[in-house]
């Protein structure tokens, strides 16, 4: 029988796969969709596949930029980016956490001097990958909720 | 071993071999804090003491530091006389004291400053207090004393009392004496009982502290009882306050039952915690503790200014 997709295929742009099931609203938001967007996107959320539940997301006519990816790293470390061009998955890759975590997660602290006016960027080192944690490299404060501060 | 330029952020930045031997060099270092030996070791060199936030025993000692070692030092003690005031960052303040001296020594509000300022400046800075981070010179006084009174720091029965939660200067104190082994108990009421990440880096080093809220127990073996101040602020209420403030008193019927040689510290200011009596005990080491911050920042400043013995 023939496998009946969820959603259509697009001819040129992004579809982020295998998103941890519920965090494609997340993913939205760190593509700044729908605020700062036009583009046509289309979800689907709690789809079916081996590894159990997942969510896609498929961004018509735009190529994200790595700076994105390593944000789609912190909430759905096990994503796909397929790049469309034409129907055809010109390029594909797997998300990657980085070491650091530069200018994409505001610090919890509000005493941390990086939430200050000073001119520097947030910074966080990668103690753990999975299950994901991180230490802000100026106060050294984990924050928990790591989704809710990417800035 | 080479501290030259280094900055001194936190405790964790050191190995044990390197605080060993900031302890053996400030060791050699205790004749000239005393006024006993002179040296021009720091000649021509000049100290930025920098102040956003009150301080007695730091600051000053610190200052004189330097000049027992011969060099200068400039500086404010009360940011409202500077140009933050203004408006100005710290990364500006610290870029000109950087232009200005060859150490900077910065206290701030904020935790993370020391390490920003580390960023903007040339020079070595040494982190005397962030916020309710680190503060690592005194975690490093701490370890000088029980090193020069016991002639070691592991093997030691060593008891934290009071504000574990808040206090500053358990929390690095804490992890530096697991990593020398020591045998820890923490003493606290349960409101301010020792974070438990601190207890998790004891752990990791293999140190399985013993937590507690009753003191005469613990005490019972302990060769060090390291006393903090508990902060009337952090109950909801007075009589909870003086309920637990009570319960903590260190005096002289309570070292009638603990180990002759028990050294009780603290690192100041005290309020209530240690009655005055206590002074007068060989158990009281909480003044020359505080003597001991002057060859152990003599150490710091000679090490990483360059300018040896």
């Amino acid at each position: 029988m023939k496998k009946e997709l969820k959603i259509p295929r697009i001819k040129n742009g992004t579809v982020i796969d295998h998103i941890t099931a519920g965090n494609a609203i997340k993913v939205l938001h760190i593509l700044g969709i729908p605020k700062t967007s036009t583009f046509v996107v289309s979800v689907a959320m709690n789809v079916k596949s081996r590894m159990g539940k997942k969510d896609i997301v498929k961004v018509e006519n735009r190529e994200i930029d790595p700076k994105e990816v390593d944000k789609i790293a912190l909430i759905a470390p096990k994503a796909t980016i397929n790049i469309i061009r034409d129907y055809e998955v010109a390029e594909k890759y797997l998300v990657k956490l980085p070491d650091e975590i530069i200018g994409i997660v505001s610090c919890s602290n509000p005493t941390c001097v990086s939430n200050s006016r000073e001119p520097v960027k947030s910074r966080f080192k990668v103690i753990c990958k999975d299950p994901l944690r991180i230490i802000c490299y100026y106060c050294e404060r984990e924050p928990e909720d790591i989704s809710e501060r990417i800035i | 071993m080479n501290f030259k330029g280094k900055d001194i952020i936190s405790i964790k930045d050191f190995s044990k071999k390197e605080i060993d031997y900031i302890l053996e060099y400030a060791k050699k270092m205790v004749p000239y804090a005393k006024g006993e030996k002179y040296t021009d070791a720091l000649k021509g060199k000049i100290l930025s003491s920098l102040f956003f936030e009150p301080s007695t025993r730091t600051r000053l000692s610190f200052e004189s530091s330097m000049n027992r070692l011969g060099g200068r030092s400039i500086g404010f003690a009360d940011p409202s006389a500077t140009s933050q005031k203004k408006g100005e960052s710290l990364a500006d303040t610290i870029r000109m004291a950087d232009a200005y001296s060859d150490i900077i020594v910065i206290r701030h509000p904020q935790e993370g400053a020391a390490r920003l300022a580390a960023e903007f400046s040339e020079a070595p800075v040494l982190n005397a207090g962030d916020g309710a981070g680190h503060h690592p010179t005194q975690c490093l006084l701490d370890l000088f004393t029980i090193f020069t009174e016991k002639k070691h720091i592991g093997k030691n029965n060593i008891v934290l009392l009071g504000d574990l939660k808040y206090g500053r200067t358990v929390h690095s104190l804490a992890y530096a004496l697991a990593l020398y082994g020591a045998e820890l108990t923490f003493v606290s009421p349960a409101s301010l009982k020792m974070p438990k990440e601190v207890v998790e880096e004891c752990n990791e080093l293999g140190i399985e502290p013993i937590q507690t809220s009753i003191l005469d127990k613990a005490v019972k073996d302990a060769d060090v009882l390291y006393v903090t101040r508990i902060q009337k602020e952090r109950f909801p209420d007075a009589e909870e306050y003086n309920k637990v403030v009570g319960s903590y008193k260190i005096d002289n019927k309570l070292l009638s039952t603990t180990k002759q040689k028990l050294i009780i510290m603290h690192p100041l200011p005290r309020v209530t915690e240690i009655d005055p009596e206590v002074d007068y005990t060989n158990h009281a080491l909480y003044f020359k503790q505080a003597f001991n911050g002057i060859p152990v920042r003599m150490a710091l400043l000679s090490l990483v200014s360059g300018g040896l013995l």
